[in-house]
C-alpha cells in the first residue's frame, strides 16, 4: 500500500523475537506519526507466518505479507533482501524498519545494496521533516549519539536493540488482513545460503537469553578462576560471560564476550566481578535492568554504571555469595 | 589466493568520549588512532591464509592522509601492500564509501588481477553502519557473508562459519572471488615485530584521492546520550556482604524469597 510504513519481523521457531518486538513499536509510532498504515512482512517459510500473522492485528499491523517460493528459506539472505526489494517496487512504503540485529543489520544492508538507498543502522528516534528524516542513530556501539538526516525516496532504517520497549505479543490483536507475495527470485538471489548448521556444544542457558548473568574480567585473573562464577551463574540458573580482556587472554572462549565487539545483552541482573568497565563493555551490558558490581576499586569507571557494589576480592565474595544462596536454599538448582 | 583487506582508521577512545566544540566529531587531541578489533583479525585472517597456500595480500582505506598509519601497522605484520584513497578529513557514509572502495577496486583488478577474498570488519568502531562490505560485495555482484568467526579457504570457494542467533554455529559456502566480514574471536592477532615495522616504514603507498560524493545519510551534530550514571549503593565489604546481596537477588525476583 502506498504510503505505509513497513516493518520486517523475524520469528526463529515461530516466535517473533525481541529485536523485532522493538521494531515493532518503534514502526507503529512511525507509522502513527504518519497516520499511515503499517505493514508488516514475516521472514519465515508461509506456514510459519501464517502461524505469526495470525497473531498480528489493528491497531498495530494492519496488513501482514506472506512470502511464498518453492526455494526461499530463512537461510536465504539475499533473497528475503530482493523479496523486499519487490515488496518496496510493489507497494512503495515510506519507510522499511528492520530491526538493528546483526541478522536485521545484515538483511536492510542488503536492501540499500539492491536498490541503491541509504541506510540508517541502529537508530533511536526519528522525526520526519519534510521529506526527509531527522534520525537520531547509535555510533560506538551507543556510546556516542549520531542525529543525521537520511535523505532517501524510501527510507531504510534499523532500530537500535534495547532502545525501545518491546512490544507485547499477547497484545498484538488479531486480524491484520493476510497477502500472499510471490516473488521471482533469481539463481544469484538463492545463490548465498546456509549450506550447515552445528548445534551448540555447551549446554545451559544462552548468555544472550539469560535472566542472570555473572561476567568476569581483568580481576579474575585466570581461566580457572572462572571456576567461582560459574558455581554462582550455575545456582541462579545463568550464564557467564566476560570483558574483552578475558577473551583476548584465551580465559573464555569469544562467544562470551560482552561488548562493543561481541554481545549486548539486556538481562534482569548483571553481576560483573572485576571488571573496570571500559566504554567497549559497558555499552554491552548497559541495558541490564540492574548492575551489581563486585570490585576491589571503589573508584573504577564500572561504579558509575552500577546500580549496587560490594567492595571487596570477587574471590572472596563471589563463593560467599554462593554459600549464602546454598544455606537458604533458594539456589536454582 | 589474491586478498584484499578493507580497513578504517578511527580514534582509540578507550575511556569517556569528549567531542569538539561544535559537536561535529570527537576531539582526538588527546587519542592515538587504530582501526576496529574486527578489522585487526580481518588483516590477521589475510596473513595466515597466504601464509598457508601462497599468494598477496594488499590493505586499502578510505581516510585522510594520516590513515597512512593504519596501512602501515598492517603491513607490519604482514599484508604486502597498500592503497589509501585520501579523504580531506570529512566524514563520508556508507554509500559513498562503498562507491569509492569499488571504483578503486575495480581499477586494482583492471591492473593486477581479480582479487578472490576481500574482507572487511563487520562493522566500523566508530559510524558502525554495518554496510559497506554488503554494499560493496553487491557492487562487484560477488556473495557476502557477514559476522564471519571461522574461514576455510577451498579449491575454488571458501567455507564461511558464523554463530547462529540462537546458539550453535551456521556455515556458508562462498564460490570465489568473494566478500566477508569478519568478527573478533576468528583469529588472535600478532603483535608486529621490529623488523616488520622496519620494513613496513619503507614501503610504497599507492594514493589517489576521490571526489566525495553525498550517499544520502549526512551527519547534523553528535551529542553524547544522556548519563545513566548513578553512583553505586555500597551493600557491602568482602565476603559479609553474601547476606545483602542474597537479599537484593530476592528482591528483584531473581531468587525466591
Amino acid at each position: 500500500m502506498s504510503g505505509s510504513v513497513l516493518v520486517v519481523l523475524t520469528a526463529p521457531g515461530g516466535t517473533i523475537d525481541r529485536g523485532s518486538l522493538e521494531a515493532l513499536t518503534f514502526a507503529y509510532a512511525l507509522a502513527s506519526s504518519h497516520g499511515a498504515a503499517l505493514e508488516a512482512l514475516v521472514v519465515a517459510d508461509p506456514a510459519t507466518a501464517r502461524r505469526v500473522a495470525a497473531g498480528l492485528g489493528p491497531p498495530f499491523v494492519a496488513t501482514a505479507l506472506i512470502a511464498d517460493h518453492a526455494t526461499l528459506t530463512v537461510d536465504h539472505p539475499d533473497g528475503w533482501a530482493a523479496v523486499i526489494e519487490q515488496v518496496i517496487a510493489a507497494r512503495e512504503p515510506i519507510t522499511v524498519v528492520g530491526s538493528g540485529t546483526e541478522r536485521g543489520n545484515d538483511l536492510l544492508a542488503r536492501v540499500g545494496a539492491r536498490t541503491a538507498m541509504p541506510l540508517a543502522a541502529n537508530c533511536v528516534a526519528v522525526e520526519p521533516a519534510g521529506a526527509r528524516y531527522r534520525v537520531t542513530r547509535q555510533r560506538w556501539a551507543g556510546s556516542l549519539l549520531e542525529d543525521a538526516w537520511l535523505d532517501a525516496r524510501v527510507k531504510l532504517l534499523t532500530v537500535a536493540p534495547n532502545t525501545v520497549a518491546p512490544a507485547d505479543p499477547a497484545a498484538l490483536g488479531t486480524g491484520a488482513s493476510m497477502e500472499t507475495i510471490s516473488p521471482e527470485l533469481s539463481d544469484a538471489d538463492l545463490a548465498v545460503h546456509v549450506t550447515s548448521r552445528e548445534a551448540s556444544q555447551r549446554g545451559g542457558i544462552s548468555l544472550a537469553d539469560a535472566k542472570v548473568v555473572v561476567g568476569g574480567g581483568r580481576g579474575v585473573g585466570s581461566g580457572e578462576g572462572f571456576g567461582d562464577l560459574e558455581e554462582l551463574a550455575g545456582l541462579l540458573g545463568g550464564a557467564v560471560g566476560g570483558s574483552r580482556v578475558v577473551t583476548s587472554a584465551g580465559w573464555r572462549p569469544h562467544a562470551d564476550q560482552i561488548g562493543q565487539t561481541g554481545l549486548r545483552i539486556a538481562p534482569d541482573i548483571y553481576i560483573a566481578c572485576g571488571i573496570s568497565g571500559a566504554i567497549q563493555h559497558i555499552v554491552g551490558c548497559k541495558a541490564a535492568k540492574v548492575i551489581l558490581a563486585i570490585n576491589t576499586d571503589p573508584d573504577a569507571p564500572i561504579m558509575s554504571v552500577a546500580d549496587y557494589a560490594v567492595i571487596g576480592d570477587l574471590h572472596a565474595v563471589v563463593p560467599a555469595i554462593s554459600a549464602e544462596l546454598r544455606r537458604r536454599g533458594v539456589a536454582r538448582t | 589466493m589474491n586478498i584484499l583487506v578493507c580497513v578504517k582508521r578511527v580514534p582509540a577512545t578507550g575511556g569517556r568520549i569528549v567531542l569538539t566544540a561544535d559537536g561535529m566529531d570527537i576531539d582526538v587531541r588527546y587519542l592515538g588512532f587504530t582501526v576496529s578489533p574486527h578489522e585487526e583479525c580481518a588483516v590477521e585472517e589475510a596473513v595466515r591464509i597466504v601464509e598457508a597456500q601462497g599468494g598477496a595480500t594488499a590493505v586499502l582505506t578510505l581516510g585522510p592522509p594520516a590513515a597512512e598509519e593504519q596501512l602501515r601497522d598492517a603491513m607490519a605484520v604482514g599484508i604486502d601492500r597498500a592503497i589509501l584513497l585520501e579523504t580531506d578529513g570529512r566524514d563520508w557514509d556508507p554509500v559513498a564509501t562503498a562507491g569509492a572502495i569499488v571504483e578503486s577496486i575495480r581499477a586494482q583488478e583492471a591492473a593486477g588481477g581479480p582479487f578472490d577474498l576481500i574482507l572487511f570488519g563487520n562493522e566500523s568502531a566508530d559510524s558502525g553502519g554495518f554496510q559497506v562490505g554488503i554494499r560493496t560485495a553487491a557492487a562487484l555482484g560477488r556473495p557476502c557473508v557477514t559476522g564471519v568467526k571461522a574461514l576455510q579457504p577451498g579449491d575454488g570457494a571458501v567455507l564461511a562459519r558464523r554463530e547462529a542467533p540462537g546458539g550453535g554455529w551456521e556455515s556458508f559456502e562462498l564460490p570465489l572471488p568473494a566478500v566477508v566480514t569478519v568478527k573478533e574471536g576468528i583469529n588472535l592477532p600478532r603483535y608486529p615485530s621490529v623488523p616488520g615495522r622496519l620494513r613496513a616504514r619503507k614501503k610504497e603507498i599507492e594514493r589517489s584521492t576521490p571526489a566525495w560524493t553525498a550517499g544520502g545519510l549526512e551527519k547534523i551534530v553528535l551529542r553524547l546520550p544522556k548519563e545513566e550514571t548513578t553512583a553505586a549503593q555500597i551493600i557491602g565489604r568482602g565476603p559479609e556482604a553474601a547476606a545483602a546481596v542474597v537479599d537484593l537477588l530476592t528482591k528483584i525476583g531473581v531468587v525466591d524469597g
